[in-house]
């Protein structure tokens, strides 16, 4: 999901001294950390930077499909737990762009590629959250790709980047557990309520499945990632994963995966999917997503909103030093 | 106008009494008050800590890892200074 950026490479560096580039590999092959001041290759810089940074933007846009229900959300509780969930995802923001900064990028930079689309964000936060039973459904199902893909990040070569996955994966349990109670509460209500959850169900499966990124016969950058232990899994593996996971769990509340093509392979244990639209999730990414642009248009004016506050922080700051200074 | 840079912040958290404070990550802010800030809210939303330091990063002087081999060689070559170097009688026990 958030490892989108990880299919995208950049040209290898040939400038680069053969005997660090060598050495850098043996500390990776032996699992040892990199740390922010030591020597890494360009290409794992910037491969690094892309990927958290992407990461971040993420969850800083993962916020506003959920924040949209918060006035709304159907009891105190409910919503209580939404404000908390939201605050997470920008907490989990901030991790991340603190670690993509230990690189050497500023804040300052990272969220001006945000807005000028230079930088991409997860392609799932481009759809809209309709009804109630979305937020139960992104938390179960979007959170719970997430968790797929950010356990293995928790052991990446890149020491900041892995301890702060090791933070989110602390915070995202809750996130999962809150959603799939929202559509375990859908299912058991009502006819309508049990309705709202299976339509949210069917609106959300396939976007879930392609934030693990296109398949491994397509994918034929992960190999660099792989080799340098930022990845350690495959965009496949992790899906089956999630998909194994998550069946069962609609089936337990009685909902149906939609997808009619759906069956379990009794030799390997495995359920297996029909196709995936592959030509939506490259429409969602290029920009085309039914909230491409809100989603861009919120941040942007959040940006420039906000603008004066931080100046007016700044120009604070600078007052009360000037003053100490003169006392 | 460029914007002027938000100033980073390292921020170390005590997570019981007794403990030291320890690196949790940084965040940006204008000044240590609102630094203080940022820091309770970001890293402590779970009981995480009991007390909260923020120091400026460009405050931190960093030793280069280029350097360890010269700076740390002598934990490798000066064994003598570790208890298990010396012998013990047996009879005597632990020591």
């Amino acid at each position: 999901m958030y490892t989108q950026a990880l299919n995208t490479k950049d040209a290898p560096d040939t400038a680069e001294p053969e005997a660090h580039a060598a050495r850098f590999q043996e500390r990776i092959d032996t699992e040892e950390r990199i740390e922010a001041n030591d020597w890494m290759p360009e290409a794992y810089r910037r491969t690094l930077i892309r990927q958290i940074s992407q990461h971040a933007h993420s969850e800083i846009v993962g916020m506003l499909p959920e924040g949209n229900w918060i006035t709304r959300a159907p009891s105190l509780r409910r919503k209580a737990a939404l404000l908390a969930k939201v605050q997470d995802e920008g907490g989990h923001g901030l991790y991340l762009y603190a670690a993509a900064e230990t690189l050497g990028v500023s804040r300052e930079e990272l969220v001006d590629q945000l807005l000028a689309q230079k930088a991409r964000y997860s392609s799932i936060f481009n759809y809209p959250t309709l009804t109630w039973a979305d937020i139960g459904a992104i938390g179960w199902l979007v959170d719970g790709a997430a968790i797929m893909n950010q356990i293995p990040l928790c052991r990446c070569s890149y020491g900041p980047y892995a301890r702060a996955m090791i933070r989110i994966c602390k915070e995202e349990s809750f996130h999962q557990r809150q959603g799939y109670e929202i559509m375990v509460t859908l299912a058991r209500g009502t006819p309508e309520q049990k309705e709202m959850a299976q339509d949210a169900l069917n609106r959300w499966w396939a976007p879930c499945l392609m934030m693990f990124g296109p398949p491994d016969t397509e994918s034929q950058h992960s190999d660099t990632s792989m080799a340098w232990k930022i990845k350690r899994f495959t965009n496949d593996s992790l899906r089956q994963k999630f998909i194994d996971a998550t069946v069962p769990q609609a089936h337990h509340i009685g909902l149906a995966i939609p997808d009619p093509a759906l069956r379990l392979d009794e030799a390997s244990g495995h359920w297996l999917t029909g196709p995936i639209d592959w030509e939506e999730f490259r429409r969602v990414l290029a920009g085309g997503g039914p909230c491409n642009r809100e989603r861009l248009a919120a941040r942007r004016r959040a940006h420039e909103t906000g603008a004066w506050v931080r100046e007016a922080a700044m120009a604070h700051a600078a007052k009360q030093s000037a003053q100490k200074q003169a006392a | 106008m460029p914007e002027v840079k938000t100033p980073l912040w390292e921020v170390f958290i005590r997570s019981r009494n007794g403990l030291a404070h320890k690196h949790v990550g940084s965040v940006h802010a204008a000044d240590a008050t609102l630094a203080l800030q940022a820091a309770r809210d970001v890293y402590t939303r779970r009981g995480e800590g009991l007390s909260v330091w923020v120091v400026p990063s460009s405050a931190i002087t960093a030793s280069d890892p280029a350097d360890k081999d010269m700076l740390f060689e002598p934990t490798a070559s000066k064994i003598y200074r570790h208890p298990t170097f010396y012998e013990v009688p047996e009879e005597v026990g632990n020591m």
